[in-house]
């Protein structure tokens, strides 16, 4: 799902295949998609506990608890996926057999079974040694998951980095470990944070799935508040939106930093 | 003690990369202080050979003695032999995400452990002495190519080596720029530095080198004198080259 796009020489980029979520630079107009997306779905979050505060107004106040979930859980999983990741890029590109094929299977695994079914898979399978608490097994489940497609984009990384640099600092007497360590993952951090931050806002959007373990997050409590009143229009489009305004803000957010991390190699 | 060894002595080393023949049974010696050229076409070895001297590429069979230290030798400490040969690349391979002093302490600091304090007072000297006096803080994309070279030949020095490596170390410059690096392996050579240079240049040879190796199909074709080589070669495919270069 990573592919490296060697431009030029001396900097390479990684693209992402699914979705231009990320926005280009150079969209810069006063109307750019992004700008409609953003204060439009805002607009509508604004308008609608104005001119029908029932049940939008009802609806505004029920969910916060979830966004705050939503948050918890992606910041927990990114995390930890971020240690996973590491680990599992440095075993697909180990000299050592055994490592690197654990690290393939591993990702070859993951890949090929839906997140969707990793939840319910988790979940049970640790609930039949402990029973572990539903945010546990949530977290562990995207931590899995999203290890394995960040562990890819660190494999990009490390391999985007032109080989004349570990030569180079094996040359002067560093270890393999100290050449990573001290050249090669410091250069690989500038070339996978676009990407990381890309997977960072999808897995944001698949945390939604984690409602299904009746984890309380921004759709589950979306849910409930519908099932008991029977608003279901209401609250999903108030839901949708919601997803819609952070994913966007996130989406802006990596693009500066990018924008950022560009400019400072140009100079 | 150890002064009247040979600071690198290649012994029949071949080089296989699957079935090509990438070098096949060179002997080279470098003496102490000696500057010795290692010429011939493209694909004749000559790279590959000089990356097995600090094992970047391993032998296929043959030895190779850093003033007594045998690279080849099952239980080698190939790190602390990498740190007595200096190596300069084709495409300097500076780190990036260093300054120019950055690139120079980096060795010292993690491989030898010396205090950051006086690695940047020994790092200093060393960009004051290839002329790069005045940027220490430049990053490498803020340098020319000949004086990220000259940053990436100070980097190899602050290894305090006991021979440097250099391969076609001005093959990727401008050649407005070869003339700066070339004057800074001259002074190396003057101040007694034994160097094993991979490279093209006649008037670096002329002035710098002891001897001079020429190189085809993998093999050590002959060695010699650089007035004697250039001028008298013993072999008809020496002469053959040196007619196309000259």
């Amino acid at each position: 799902m990573a592919e490296i796009n060697k431009s030029t020489p001396h900097r390479t980029r990684i693209e992402i295949s699914d979705g231009a979520l990320i926005p280009e630079r150079d969209e810069r107009a006063l109307f750019s998609s992004w700008r409609i997306s953003f204060f439009g779905a805002i607009a509508l979050l604004v308008i609608l506990p104005l001119i029908s505060p029932d049940p939008y107004r009802r609806i505004i106040t029920f969910i916060p608890d979830g966004i705050l979930m939503t948050f918890i859980v992606t910041t927990l999983s990114i995390f930890f996926a971020l240690i996973v990741g590491l680990f599992t890029g440095l075993g697909r590109i180990s000299r050592i057999k055994i490592i690197n094929r654990i690290a393939t299977v591993y990702v070859e695994v993951v890949r090929g079974i839906p997140l969707l079914v990793q939840l319910f898979y988790i979940y049970y399978a640790m609930g039949r040694i402990v029973q572990v608490p539903r945010l546990v097994a949530a977290v562990t489940a995207m931590t899995f998951c999203y290890g394995a497609y960040l562990g890819e984009i660190f494999r990009a990384g490390i391999q985007s980095i032109p080989k004349g640099q570990m030569e180079a600092a094996l040359a002067i007497g560093m270890s393999r470990g100290q050449a990573m360590s001290r050249i090669i993952l410091p250069q690989t951090i500038r070339v996978v944070l676009p990407p990381v931050g890309n997977e960072f806002i999808a897995l944001l959007k698949d945390s939604s799935l984690v409602s299904i373990l009746a984890v309380a997050d921004l759709l589950r409590r979306g849910r409930e508040f519908a099932s008991k009143t029977f608003y279901y229009f209401e609250t999903y489009t108030v839901v949708a939106l919601v997803y819609l305004v952070i994913t966007l803000f996130f989406s802006k957010l990596v693009s500066i930093m990018e924008e950022r991390l560009n400019r400072r190699e140009q100079q | 003690m150890s002064s009247n060894r040979p600071r690198v002595t290649i012994i029949d080393a071949c080089k296989n990369f699957g079935k090509i023949e990438a070098v096949k049974n060179a002997n080279i010696t470098v003496e102490k202080g000696e500057v010795v050229l290692v010429i011939g076409p493209s694909g004749s070895g000559k790279s590959t050979l000089l990356r097995c001297v600090n094992r970047l590429e391993k032998l296929t069979s043959g030895e190779i003695w850093i003033d007594g230290d045998c690279l080849t030798a099952h239980h080698a400490d190939i790190r602390r032999i990498r740190e007595e040969v200096g190596m300069v690349f084709q495409s300097f391979n500076l780190f990036p995400h260093l300054t120019a002093l950055g690139n120079v302490t980096i060795g010292p600091r993690i491989v030898k452990k010396t205090p950051q304090g006086i690695a940047e007072k020994e790092g200093r000297a060393l960009l004051d002495r290839v002329g790069l006096g005045d940027k220490y803080g430049s990053y490498p994309d803020q340098l020319s190519g000949g004086q990220q070279q000259r940053v990436a030949i100070a980097r190899a020095l602050a290894m305090n080596p006991k021979v440097m490596l250099f391969d076609e170390p001005t093959s990727a410059l401008d050649p407005e720029m070869i003339k700066e690096v070339l004057d800074v392996m001259l002074a190396l050579a003057e101040e007694g530095m034994t160097m094993l240079v991979v490279s093209h240049e006649m008037g670096f040879a002329k002035a710098a080198a002891h001897k001079v190796v020429f190189m085809d199909n993998g093999e050590v074709i002959e060695t010699a004198p650089p007035e004697v080589l250039f001028h008298n070669p013993q072999s008809e495919r020496t002469q053959k080259f040196l007619d196309h270069i000259l």
